[in-house]
């Protein structure tokens, strides 16, 4: 069983390696995520939001609908985990 | 050639490395504490791996500076992998917390947590 | 699972620092406009004050501090601030959490009113991180008898 999981682990190991030959080196300016979107972002923030911290324009307003569906998501937890250990009182 | 290679592309391969152990203790561990460790270390290999995708050389972190007048794209890394990262490790934090509380009803009703002999009292 | 013991130095030095952990974590949710920070950053350091008062001292502290209505209220309340600032603005005329629109309610222009609505949602995710952060570890921590 150790050994199947050994070998199917580095099999997708080795796959994802050869994968990363095509990715962009790391700390590349020119790489395709940072190409799309983002400048846009970057350029924009402070004269769209007035708020100079990029990563919390982007979370609460560019991607507000977003973060909404994660702040559910966190609710939801909360709730299963009351639920789960607190609720099976018969 | 060779060098240039392991120089751009050595950050990948840790990630892949650290998700091998992860990936490894999922399917082959028998205690289910064991898997739940192996999803974390998994899932925290994709956020490094998210995170390095966003840096940029000779950039600088994703706050503007008062008093800067011309922004420009290659000045500071991108910040969307780390919005998104940033929204993943509190839903990480809460998977963990519901996976605990599965398993503590798993002991509760068991009195163990190895799989095999869950596996042997249910049948 | 958690028993009470006496340890003078612990109770007290947890009890000296639990104040200015929470005023951190409030400082870091309030100040993610223009340094690293945030709602679910400053959520979580408030959490963590609590959880350290449960180490320190015993459940029953946290408890009393914290009863279970409280948790549950403060786990609504977060996501209530969050989707009612965005029904908010759809009131006002735009669009489903369009901040722009906040403009009208208070004395500044556009551009800010969305940094208003920024801080606001951010409060409001603040506070239902720090709820779920404790209500997880409560519920962990209880005993089998009290469930």
């Amino acid at each position: 069983m150790k050994a199947i999981a050994l070998i199917v682990v580095c099999l997708a190991g080795g796959l994802l390696v050869y994968g990363t030959v095509d990715m962009p080196d790391w700390g590349d300016p020119t790489s395709p995520a940072s190409l799309h979107v983002s400048p846009r972002y970057i350029e924009k923030t402070v004269d769209e939001t007035a708020v100079p911290n990029m990563v919390t324009s982007v979370l609460a307003d560019y991607r507000g609908y977003d973060t909404l569906g994660e702040t559910t998501v966190i609710f939801t937890a909360g709730i299963a985990c009351l639920l789960l250990l607190r609720g099976m009182k018969k | 050639m060779t060098i240039e290679l392991i120089i751009g592309k050595y950050n990948y391969w840790i990630y892949i490395s650290l998700m091998m152990i992860g990936f490894y203790a999922m399917i082959a561990k028998k205690n289910l504490v064991k898997k739940l460790i192996g999803m974390n270390i998994f899932q925290t290999s994709i956020i490094l791996f998210f995170i390095s995708i966003g840096s940029k050389k000779g950039a600088t972190i994703p706050i503007v500076e008062e008093g800067v007048k011309t922004i420009q794209a290659n000045q500071y890394i991108n910040p969307l992998p780390h919005v998104l990262m940033l929204t993943a490790i509190v839903v990480m934090v809460s998977t963990f917390g519901v996976a605990l509380a599965l398993l503590l009803l798993i002991y509760r009703k068991y009195h163990t947590l190895e799989e095999d002999e869950i596996l042997n009292l249910r049948r | 699972m958690i028993s009470r013991f006496y340890d003078v130095i612990i109770q007290t030095v947890c009890r000296l620092l639990i104040p200015f952990i929470q005023v951190f974590g409030l400082y870091v949710i309030a100040h993610g406009h223009s340094s690293p920070g945030g709602g679910f950053q400053g959520g979580v350091i408030l959490g963590a004050s609590f959880i350290l008062l449960c180490l320190s001292h015993d459940l029953q502290e946290l408890r009393k501090r914290m009863p279970l209505k409280m948790i549950l209220l403060f786990c609504s309340l977060g996501v209530m601030i969050y989707a009612g600032l965005g029904f908010l603005c759809l009131l006002l005329g735009g669009d489903y959490l369009d901040y722009g629109k906040l403009h009208l309610l208070f004395p500044v222009n556009e551009i800010q009113s969305r940094s208003i609505g920024i801080f606001g949602i951010e409060v409001g995710v603040g506070i239902t991180v720090m709820a779920v952060m404790v209500s997880i570890f409560l519920n962990l921590a209880a005993p089998e008898a009290e469930n």
